[in-house]
């Protein structure tokens, strides 16, 4: 697969901080690429630098390996993480504008279906719930039927049932051949939508590659969980234990073996669950911090 | 309910003093208003009449008759050659009264005008040598015809400034203009679409005060309507254009309105709107001479008070487009999307 966008050396310094350190990974056509990390990461500064809209202090963003110019102004869709709207418009009206500033255009109608916005269309944009207008704001992105569509966190601030119906949505925007830039601060849902993600810390990349892989790469092991109150650790507990809030944790390779140990101990098991590695506890690996802290 | 009060005055504050550009406008702002008073009002008191006058000397010898000895008039010295062109200044209102000391001695004031009224009988109270009434030739020209092209034109002013200057930047702080800037539009397309838009607002509420006034109280229309639509367009985005100069760069409300202020009280002031600038100090009138609006406004009095044609206002014409050019080149130029 070829690269669509690459990004090169890529430096942001605002008067007293440096946003973004120096990044450079490479988007293939056609793929969902996820870049995650925690608020402050510098997600939305390298979005915004690909995007056209923010200049690099230094560094290169190469767009079918030339530079932004009209081409990609015309092909790229993008979904600001807030946008403002004109106000006093409907749903309707909104669209036809952004739709009338583009040369190459999608069709409206299909647009309007596939983001579920049909009975919206008369309503004043500024009374939309978070997820109708985050529905909006895709179907904006969408106006000239684009090639690579930016989200920038598109589903931050939705509840759990809007961001798994905005999450099929995406995933039929890539059935139809478009490559997806996402930054998200959700690893569920980078592990459900991206083809491949690079995790962002302090302005870095800190990891790049396949979810499964980068999961697979770090940890070998499964996750045993036991609620505080069943369980009260000896003094010389042989197993990894893990202090998570309301839980103890247990890593282990080797399940039987924990089981024995944690029965041994004196621990109910009546509520233990076990679980895969995530990309939550990927990143607490990588960087000793909570992802949403 | 003291400490919810104070916290909240505070936090103003605190906003205020940190919004830079806000900030520097409050400081600079009483300098200029101070340095505006001192050239306005500095020197002589400001005088309520302006009076013309023909053979006493340059300047006005106040010997030659006890009438030049009144104050608050502000009496001025003109060469004998200029007298008919005074006539007319004075039957437009430009001017109060005109005296000819000469032979026979004579003055004109417009029928029409409260202060000519006024400075006749002052004149026939002084004492000395009388004179004879001169008659201004022509229909008499009320006050409010005089006014009323520079009331439209001051409404205009305001609407084509604040129209766009405000709103663009308003735009800019909400982000929409930075998601305009995420697509294909150009800054000279945006910024005609706000033209064109505010172009037709100003040209709809205009022609209804037109209407409106000549209705009711009727006024005097010597010219082509025609020409004066044209000239009222040109001047229109010639101001719309100046407003964009202010919202092609400026992110917060509040120095857009401190600078639209700053332009829009001197032209006010000083475009002929309320008083005529003659006999002013010539600087002042070359100041005069940068706002669309004292184009405009001469321009459309010629046209409405002496049926002035195209070869007339030509020079008001050429004055409003370009200017209009000038002004949205420098806006395309320095037009910013965001507002960091």
């Amino acid at each position: 697969m070829s690269a669509i966008l690459e990004v090169r050396n890529l430096i942001k310094e605002y008067p007293g901080v440096q946003a973004v350190a120096g990044v450079s990974f490479s988007v293939a056509a056609g793929t969902c690429f996820g870049l995650l990390g925690p608020n402050g990461a510098g997600k939305t500064t390298t979005v915004e630098m690909m995007e056209g809209i923010c200049r690099p202090t230094a560094g290169q963003v190469l767009y079918r390996g030339e530079g932004q110019g009209a081409q990609f102004r015309a092909e790229a869709g993008i979904q600001f993480q807030s946008t403002a709207l004109q106000d006093f418009l409907t749903v309707r009206e909104t669209l036809v504008l952004f739709h009338r500033l583009y040369p190459r255009q999608a069709d409206l109608e299909t647009l309007i279906d596939l983001c579920q916005l049909r009975d919206l269309l008369e309503r004043d944009n500024r009374k939309l719930s978070g997820g109708q207008r985050q529905r909006l704001l895709l179907a904006i992105a969408l106006v000239n039927d684009p090639d690579i569509v930016f989200l920038d966190e598109p589903t931050t601030g939705l509840d759990p049932q809007a961001r798994r119906s905005f999450w099929k949505l995406v995933q039929d925007i890539k059935a139809q051949g478009k490559t997806i830039l996402l930054t998200t601060h959700y690893m569920e849902e980078a592990y459900v939508l991206c083809d491949e993600i690079a995790i962002m810390d302090r302005g870095r990349i800190i990891a790049q590659g396949s979810p499964a892989a980068l999961l697979a790469a770090h940890f070998e092991d499964v996750i045993l969980t036991v609620p505080k109150a069943d369980f009260q650790p000896p003094a010389q507990f042989d197993q990894a234990l893990l202090d998570a809030g309301e839980l103890w944790e247990v890593s282990t390779r080797d399940i039987p073996a924990a089981l024995r140990a944690l029965d041994q101990a004196g621990a109910s098991l009546r509520r233990l669950r076990i679980r895969e590695r995530t990309l939550e506890d990927l990143f607490l690996e990588l960087t000793g911090r909570e992802l949403r802290a | 309910m003291l400490r919810r009060y104070l916290a909240l005055t505070h936090a103003r504050n605190m906003e205020f003093l940190r919004d830079r550009a806000s900030l520097g406008w409050n400081l600079l702002f009483p300098l200029v208003m101070v340095a505006g008073l001192a050239i306005i009002f500095g020197g002589p008191p400001r005088a309520l009449f302006k009076v013309a006058v023909i053979g006493a000397g340059e300047p006005v010898e106040t010997s030659a008759h006890p009438f030049l000895a009144t104050r608050y008039a502000e009496f001025y010295s003109l060469p004998a050659d200029q007298r008919d062109a005074a006539v007319a200044k004075v039957g437009r209102h430009r001017l109060d009264m005109l005296l000819d000391l000469g032979t026979p001695p004579r003055y004109w004031i417009n029928p029409e005008s409260p202060k000519g009224y006024v400075l006749e009988r002052l004149l026939k109270a002084a004492g000395g040598p009388s004179l004879e009434h001169g008659a201004v030739p022509g229909r008499p020209i009320r006050y409010i015809d005089f006014l009323l092209p520079g009331i439209l034109g001051m409404n205009m002013m305001f609407s084509c400034l604040w129209g766009v200057g405000y709103v663009v930047v308003r735009y800019r702080k909400s982000g929409f203009l930075k998601r305009l800037n995420a697509t294909p539009v150009r800054p000279i397309e945006f910024i005609l679409a706000q033209l064109t838009s505010r172009l037709l607002l100003i040209m709809a509420i205009t022609l209804v005060v037109y209407v409106g006034t000549d209705w009711v109280i009727g006024f005097r229309m010597e010219g082509s309507h025609a020409l004066l639509a044209l000239v009222t367009t040109l001047g229109a985005l010639a101001m719309i254009a100046m407003g964009f100069v202010v919202a092609a760069f400026v992110t917060s409300e509040e120095l857009a309105g401190g600078i639209l202020n700053l332009l829009s009280w001197p032209m006010m002031l000083l475009s002929g709107v309320w008083f005529s600038m003659e006999g002013s100090q010539p600087w002042l009138q070359q100041l005069a001479d940068i706002f669309p609006l004292t184009h405009l406004v001469g321009a459309a009095r010629a046209i409405m008070l002496d049926g002035a044609g195209v070869r007339e206002v030509a020079p008001q014409l050429l004055t409003l487009s370009a200017m209009t050019v000038v002004f949205l080149a420098i806006g395309a130029r320095i037009f910013r999307w965001r507002a960091d």
